[in-house]
């Protein structure tokens, strides 16, 4: 099991929750897992996200490993300019 | 994209302030820029635009305008897609109005001619009847319950109930219980702020040329920070396939974001395609102003607690931005990038992204961040000053390092902030004398940076000679760059490597040029795609040697054996290899397709002083000075410019550049008389103290640098002109008429 960090916004999608767990190997599980035990989710992991993988941001990039031990915090999708 | 890419190493040409590839031809004016684009048969395209800040469109009649002579062809919403992503349609319906016009400026009807002349006397033929609606242009106003409603059915769910339908999307970060945090402070200030919405000003306005053939294939010369997006967003609007879609970015006179995104390139298409000749549109900096992307306008509350030896205990801030017209997701970075730069136990940023009767937000270098960095470190100063603590001290005490769980969530890896403050507070600038009346701001800053994707392609010509072909446009030096970690990487010099920008039908997708990613991102691939290279030329040696490819390494330029068992040979230069590529197997290349993530956040300090004349308000910018963590800096002229670049920007938008709306809703300044960005004479010589802490996700330990040097100027200079004048200023510009009013004269 892997434990994601939410951002705040994201509590009343996730049953009250700012952080949840789930069975996850790779960030397209993580999305898919989370899409299906939180449907509420699923508006904002289809505009997009980014996803922080210890401390480094990712913004695609499905088959990143993660392990049980990392911290994984799910971010909006980064723009720049 | 792992963080163990880094290899500490001596560099040879990387770190070189090397002759920069594009500086001959700019300037002696043989650059071509988007406007210098011309086709044989070429039309005039000209686009009408609303002259009212939101109104209903009840009918266009264009039947005058099209049976003008010279008219080839008219184009109004009508003549487009519905499209079904909610992206490409709010991209569509910026670039031509379809059922109400949003804002003053907004596009509704284009003609294309054969002149000039022709296309303005055609403009006004058409007859566009408006119903004129109730407006709202300021941010304040629009959240309210029975505002004027810009858009109905925007708003996302994560918008609590009984908010305006202007409010499109809200947004929550941070950790710990700011009200105990609060409860423990000695001391709490609270304050309002607003910013004004600021143009990048780019002096290069919008351009593009664009070529429809019978057979349904197209191309599109313009002048863009992203080639390979224009593809995309044309091709939907146009309903085409990429593949038939070329674009080809011209040389590029500024971004800063403002050009990652189309205004005129589909309506060139369009009237192309109806006209069945290229068209090519040019805006006029009146267009440029009105029509293109400003940054947000903010209304910002923010909230600091600190105990009386200057540790802060609870944070929080609450951000209204409005992106104009459409929904706008840059509240979302700002409010993460808020507190980034403190490690702080009780902290939380709100965010609400707010419609208003404006211009389309298109990014400006960190976008979001400038705004929410500015009232945070604004605040942050007054609790040091009424504390009486040195503001460098304070924020070292509370600075953001490795292990610090930071404001937006994830755990900071290594990070350059502390060293970047001790970089500042060392420096001579920090303790110089300042004469009565001057007054010295400091400020942090803070960007994420991001890597994206990026495709490769370096050449081995049989002259010894390297072609990299890249698809990204160069607005920050990039060629050079590139060029300097090719050479780098194969050993050669840097003048035997030219760099080129790709158009979309020479490489594989590149994301824009954004988010402070092509020197690092796009160089990151470079080195692969050389040392791709490279492993070919060690195995064309080998064979040439009789020996195993195994048995031989790179060196200095060369192939050589890679150990006394390999045998005794003498290293084979690149050149030499590359004579011979024909015989030995055909031309040498190495390629690299990549999606790169790694690329680091990003922090920098800025110490200005200033001094206030309180006779007219004016602020003088005595003296500037910059740090920030650049990683390694491959060409550390552009570093620097990319410092001082964004300093001066950020002094612009602390002290004179403002959008000013009407009663009317009406822009009252679309131009550099009225809109007053800040010239060489406005200025000191801005310093820059580069730090060069390597990124671990980089082989050379490369960062972003091309945003981060916008977000401190603002509370720099605020916090500077506070001590000039005594007065605390929490509206953005600081123009000499409100600091007057502040100073009661």
């Amino acid at each position: 099991m892997v434990k994601v960090r939410l951002w705040g916004s994201l509590r009343q999608a996730a049953e009250g929750q700012t952080e949840v767990e789930v069975e996850a190997r790779t960030f397209k599980e993580l999305l898919d897992r989370l899409v299906e035990t939180y449907p509420g989710l699923a508006p904002q992991i289809a505009r997009g996200v980014s996803l922080s993988l210890d401390g480094v941001i990712y913004r695609e990039a499905w088959f990143t490993e993660i392990r049980p031990e990392s911290e994984v915090v799910l971010m909006p999708y980064m723009t720049g300019g | 994209m792992s963080l163990d890419e880094y290899r500490k190493r001596e560099f040879k040409q990387v770190g070189q302030r090397v002759r920069r590839p594009d500086g001959v031809d700019k300037v002696t004016g043989r650059a071509m820029y988007g406007a210098d684009a011309t086709a044989p048969g070429m039309l005039v395209g000209r686009v009408l635009r609303s002259p009212h800040a939101h109104a209903r469109i009840r009918s266009i009649d264009t039947s005058a305008a099209a049976a003008l002579p010279g008219v080839k062809a008219v184009l109004t919403g009508a003549d487009l897609p519905v499209q079904e992503d909610a992206f490409v349609r709010d991209v569509q319906d910026n670039c031509m109005a379809r059922e109400k016009a949003l804002y003053d400026g907004h596009a509704v009807a284009a003609v294309a001619a054969v002149d000039a002349a022709t296309a303005k006397a055609a403009l006004k033929l058409i007859k566009v009847d408006y119903e004129v609606l109730p407006h709202v242009t300021d941010v304040d106003v629009a959240i309210k319950p029975g505002a004027p409603v810009v858009q109905a059915g925007r708003t996302l769910e994560n918008v609590p109930a009984g908010m305006s339908e202007n409010v499109t999307s809200h947004c929550e970060f941070g950790h710990g219980d700011p009200a105990a945090g609060f409860a423990r402070a000695d001391h709490v200030v609270e304050r309002h702020f607003r910013t004004a919405a600021t143009h990048q000003g780019y002096i290069e306005p919008h351009a593009a040329l664009a070529s429809v053939t019978s057979d349904g294939k197209a191309e599109l010369w313009c002048c863009t920070q992203g080639q390979f997006f224009v593809r995309t967003l044309c091709a939907a609007i146009m309903g085409m396939e990429a593949s038939q879609l070329r674009v080809t970015a011209s040389e590029i006179g500024g971004g800063f974001g403002g050009k990652t995104t189309v205004f005129i390139e589909p309506v060139a298409l369009a009237l192309s395609r109806k006209a069945g000749r290229p068209v090519k549109i040019v805006m006029n900096r009146d267009e440029v102003f009105r029509a293109t992307g400003p940054t947000v306008h903010t209304s910002m509350d923010v909230k600091i607690g600190m105990t009386k030896d200057g540790r802060i205990t609870a944070a929080e801030a609450h951000l209204r931005y409005s992106g104009g017209a459409f929904p706008c997701g840059t509240v979302d970075m700002g409010a993460q990038a808020a507190f980034a730069a403190y490690d702080l136990e009780n902290v939380r940023t709100y965010g609400w992204n707010v419609m208003t009767n404006r211009p389309k937000e298109a990014s400006y270098r960190a976008p979001g961040a400038p705004q929410a960095i500015y009232a945070v470190e604004s605040v942050l100063d007054e609790l040091c000053q009424h504390f009486r603590l040195d503001p460098i001290d304070v924020r070292l005490k509370n600075a953001a390092r490795k292990g610090t769980k930071s404001s937006y969530g994830p755990t900071f890896p290594d990070i350059g902030l502390v060293a970047t403050l001790e970089a500042a507070k060392r420096h001579p600038h920090y303790t110089a004398p300042l004469k009565p009346g001057q007054g010295r701001g400091i400020s942090c800053g803070f960007w994420f940076n991001f890597g994206g994707n990026s495709c490769v392609s370096l050449n081995i010509n049989t002259d010894g000679t390297v072609g990299v072909t890249e698809g990204n446009p160069d607005i920050g030096g990039s060629r050079a760059s590139i060029s300097l970690m090719a050479a780098e990487e194969l050993g050669i010099p840097y003048e035997r490597v030219r760099t080129i920008v790709a158009d979309t039908s020479s490489l594989g997708y590149n994301d824009v040029t954004d988010g402070s990613r092509v020197t690092f991102a796009v160089g990151l691939a470079t080195i692969k795609a050389a040392r791709e290279a490279i492993r070919v030329m060690c195995g064309r040696a080998a064979r040439i040697w009789g020996i195993d490819a195994e048995a031989v390494e790179w060196k200095d330029g060369a192939a050589v054996p890679a150990g006394p068992n390999a045998g005794k040979f003498p290293p084979m230069s690149l050149a030499e290899i590359a004579a011979v590529s024909f015989e030995t197997g055909g031309p040498i290349a190495g390629h690299h397709e990549v999606n790169v993530d790694g690329a680091g956040v990003s922090f920098g300090v800025h110490i200005v002083d200033v001094e206030v004349d309180r006779e007219t308000g004016a602020t003088k910018v005595l003296r500037y000075t910059v740090f920030q963590d650049a990683g390694k800096a491959v060409h550390p002229s552009y570093v620097e410019g990319q410092m001082q670049g964004g300093a001066v920007q950020g002094i612009g938008w602390a002290l004179n550049e403002e959008y000013i709306y009407g009663p009317d809703g009406r822009l009252q300044n679309p131009g550099f008389l009225d809109y007053r960005v800040p010239v060489a004479s406005d200025l000191p010589m801005i310093d820059t103290v580069i730090l060069e802490i390597p990124n671990p996700g980089h082989p050379y330990g490369v960062r972003g640098v091309g945003e981060t040097g916008i977000v401190p100027p603002l509370a720099a200079i605020s916090n500077a002109v506070s001590r000039s004048a005594g007065i605390r200023l929490s509206e953005l510009p600081m123009s000499p008429p409100r600091v007057l009013k502040a100073l009661g004269a």
